[in-house]
This record gives C-alpha cells, structure tokens and sequence, in this order.
C-alpha cells in the first residue's frame, strides 16, 4: 500500500472514531463519515469496502498506537514499578488526549462483538498492544519484579483496572481528574502484581 | 585384505551410553568390515587397556566418551594422559556424547576441571587448543548411533565435513529436533493437552519438549529405524546441547505464561505475535483423539 493510501486510511479511521464517540457505532454510517470528509461515498469504499471491515481496521489502529507506546517503555532501561507508573500514564493521558480512541475500545470493541467475530477472534486484532504487555508481564517476572501467575488473572487486574477508571471519567463520576490517580493506580497495581 | 580404520574408543567420566547407543546400531557387520577398535571398553578387541597405556598403538581415530577431568584416573594413569598420548597419534579425534563434548552431567561431579574436550557448557575450554582443528563434535545423551557411524565413514572417505561453532556436523545438528516432530501441527495451533505416552498435543507449552530449541535430527533419522522420544509421547529433554541436563525436564519453565526459551532465533516479540493469532483458533480436529474408541 502507498504511502498516501495509508495516510488515508488513518485520516478515515481518526474521523470515524470522532463520529462513533459522539453519535454512536450504530448511528454512524458511510455516507456520514464521506461527508465529514468532503468524501464520495464511492472513493471511501476504495478504502473500505464496509463498515465492518472498518471497525476491525480501527481496533488494529488503536492497538498499534497503544502497542508502540508500551513497546517504547518496555524497552527502557528502567525497573517494573516505572514501567507500571509509564503503562499507566500513557493509558490516561490518552484518555484526556484522545477520548475518542478508548471511547471505542471500550464501549465499541468490548461490546459489539457481532462485528468482530469474524477476523478478530481471541486477540487477533489487538495483538499488537496485548504482545507489549506480554513483555511487561514476562520481563517482570524475569528480573524478580512480579509473581509469576496465570497471565490472564495479571492481565485482568491491569487492564480491568484502567478501563474501569476511564469509564468512570467519561461517566462523569471521578472527583478528580484522571491523571491525578496515575500514582495511586500504578502503586496499587504494583503491588498487587508484584513478587 | 584391505586395510580398517582403526579406532580406539576411550572411555573417561561415562555412564557408558553411547557405548549402548552405539550397539544398536543396526549395521554392525558392515561397519566391522570397514573399522576395527584397537581397544573398545566392552567389545572385544586387539589390545588391552594395558596395552594402549603402555605402548604406542597405531591409531586412526580416538573416540572420547565421557567427561574430561584434570584428576581423573584410568587404568592407574591420568585420563588426559592418554588423550595427549593418542592425540599426537591419530589423525582424527571424535567427542561422543554431550560430556565428551560439553561437560554433560558429570559437569557436576567432584572431579577437577571437569568438561567436554573443548567445551564447558557454551564456554570455550583452553587447554586442548591445539587439538581443535582435528576434533568433530557428535553430542547427545546418548548419540545416535546412525550420526556417529556417518561421521565416521565420511572421516575414512576423507570428506571435507561442515561443522558448527561447536564442530557438530551440520548433516546432523543444523537441524532442530523440532524438525520432522510428527506433532507440529499441535505446535502451529498451540494445542498441548498432552498426556506422556500419548500421541496427541504440542509438549513444548507445558511439558517441557525443547525440540524447537535442541539442533539434532532425532525425528529426521529415527532412532532404531522407527521412532524418536516426541513421537512415543516424551518431551524433547535437549541432550545435544551444552546446558543439558537442565532441571525440571518434564515441565515448560514459564514467566507469566510465556516459555522462557523460545525456538531456536525466533524475537519474543514475533513469537507472542503468531501465538495470539494461532491461539484464537480452536480446531476441533486437534482437540480430539486421533483414534476415537
């Protein structure tokens, strides 16, 4: 794929994700996503033949995005409580930064599986931010750090976490503001996942 | 008559393993035409072990079994004594084992300086330098015998044989044992759910195979002509390299669910890539007995 191809792509997937946070997935359609780009329908199904096929490109999108972040941390030279406290930090800075991104993870992928049941089985599609944790996980365990442990049981806690506290801000209910927990969360994270 | 190769086959700190592995192999008659031991520890021979000892004995091949030590005694000399002797004598040398060649088990034991000929596990041993270049390398636990009696007619036909860093024969160990595992397709979709003796399932996840990380031929050449330990339903225990024996040999060392030891040159990252694609497939076909009552 060109390179100019692919910088359409993304430019479709970030108008997207504007529009499925603020009107809905289901509310959502092509021809409305075409004219928040001054598109053709036409031209847009050059780049995506449906809106299913859509939705799996974003979810990809946003695991690379959330994958290259994390892989950067984990290839710091620094202990797992840092990198717990940076997972974090990148994870609620993006919330503040690009609501619309976690918006859809949690409220789109997590909840439409109809949509994704064919060609991001398991975690086909978000392999790419799952493999970084992975690493945390594993290195962790590694140098001493964490216990080892069922991954899934160290993955729920992490990630359940962090979902919980996000939806609880796009909910309105935080009496902070999010990255004012960043130190809380990754302390008790750390701990409850450490050796 | 035409004339033998004649070897003399050495045993140091053995179990004596490949001296049994050797006997099965399954063409004895035909290799006794060609070789001839001037001395072999269990099979007769010309010369006693006195005699080698003793006396200067033409020799074309020395085969070392067993760990190598500084204080080792055979016979009422040292061990490396003889080596030295017959090292000067021979125009080839042969390590048979994984302790002939990397220390092996009696790495462990309380003798001095224990290791292989030229290897202590990975690190390159100094002392037998000047031996390197007419060493080859036939590691395992115990070798195979078809690997050894190969090696050792390309030595008589004088065959220029490419070895690895550690002088193994590329013809035997630039192969994984992974390689031809008649389980691979549970390997492609990590399916284990296997119970030894079985012949279904992937050992590497759980059960310890090191197959994809052990370089030898175990499933390309079988063993006795029929069959090799992962196809009978045993893990791969790595006995052709030089951390064997590692502990726990029936069990997949894992942090955190992801194998410590990845196959052979494969990046964490892109194994954890293909096993959270291939994990999401669940093949019903692999999830059942191959042979249903």
């Amino acid at each position: 794929m060109t390179d100019k191809k692919q910088q359409k792509k993304e430019q479709i997937m970030l108008a997207s994700l504007g529009l499925f946070a603020s009107k809905g997935f289901y509310n959502t359609t092509i021809p409305d996503i075409a004219l928040s780009l001054k598109m053709s329908v036409g031209n847009m199904y050059n780049y995506f033949k449906s809106k299913d096929l859509l939705a799996k490109e974003i979810i990809k999108f946003v695991s690379s995005y959330f994958g290259k972040k994390i892989r950067a941390i984990n290839e710091e030279n620094i202990s797992t409580k840092e990198k717990t406290r940076k997972i974090v930090e990148i994870y609620f800075q993006t919330a503040i930064v690009k609501p619309e991104m976690l918006d859809y993870f949690l409220r789109i992928y997590l909840s439409t599986r109809e949509v994704f049941k064919d060609g991001c089985e398991g975690m086909i599609c978000v392999n790419d931010f799952v493999t970084e944790i992975m690493i945390y996980f594993e290195e962790g365990v590694k140098c001493g750090d964490l216990r080892d442990q069922d991954f899934f049981n160290a993955f729920g806690l992490f990630m359940g976490y962090l979902g919980g506290m996000v939806f609880l801000q796009g909910e309105n209910v935080l009496p902070k503001k999010l990255n004012e927990y960043v130190d809380d969360v990754s302390d008790n994270i750390y701990k409850a996942l450490s050796a | 008559m035409k004339k033998k190769v004649r070897i003399l086959w050495l045993g140091l700190i053995t179990c004596n393993g490949n001296t049994h592995s050797f006997l099965n192999y399954t063409h004895l008659e035909q290799f006794f035409n060609d070789f001839e031991f001037i001395y072999h520890p269990i099979i007769d021979s010309e010369y006693s072990l006195e005699d080698i000892i003793s006396q200067d004995v033409a020799c074309d091949i020395l085969l070392i079994e067993g760990a190598i030590a500084d204080d080792f005694i055979k016979a009422d000399v040292l061990g490396i004594d003889i080596i030295k002797k017959y090292s000067n004598i021979v125009s080839k040398i042969v390590t048979v084992g994984t302790c002939a060649t990397f220390g092996g088990i009696f790495k462990e034991s309380h003798y001095k300086n224990v290791s292989g000929l030229h290897f202590r596990e990975e690190k390159r041993t100094e002392k037998y330098n000047h031996l390197f270049e007419k060493t080859i390398s036939i590691s395992g636990c115990p070798i195979h015998p078809e690997t050894l009696v190969s090696t050792l007619y390309a030595i008589k036909k004088g065959l220029d044989l490419k070895l690895d860093s550690y002088l193994r024969p590329k013809e035997y160990f630039a192969y994984t044992v992974h390689n031809g595992c008649t389980r691979n397709e549970y390997f492609e979709y990590k399916v284990d759910h296997h119970h030894f003796g079985e012949l279904e399932g992937c050992m590497f996840y759980d059960h310890g195979c090191q197959g994809p990380l052990t370089h030898g031929s175990c499933n390309k050449i079988l063993w006795n002509e029929i069959n090799s330990k992962t196809r009978a339903g045993l893990p791969c225990m790595g006995c052709t390299e030089p951390s064997f024996p590692k502990q726990n040999l029936f069990s997949t060392k894992k942090n955190m669910g992801i194998p410590e030891f990845l196959p052979v040159g494969v990046n964490k990252r892109v194994y954890l890539t293909l096993a959270g694609i291939t994990k999401a497939f669940k093949i019903d076909r692999l999830q059942k007995k191959l042979f249903d009552d």
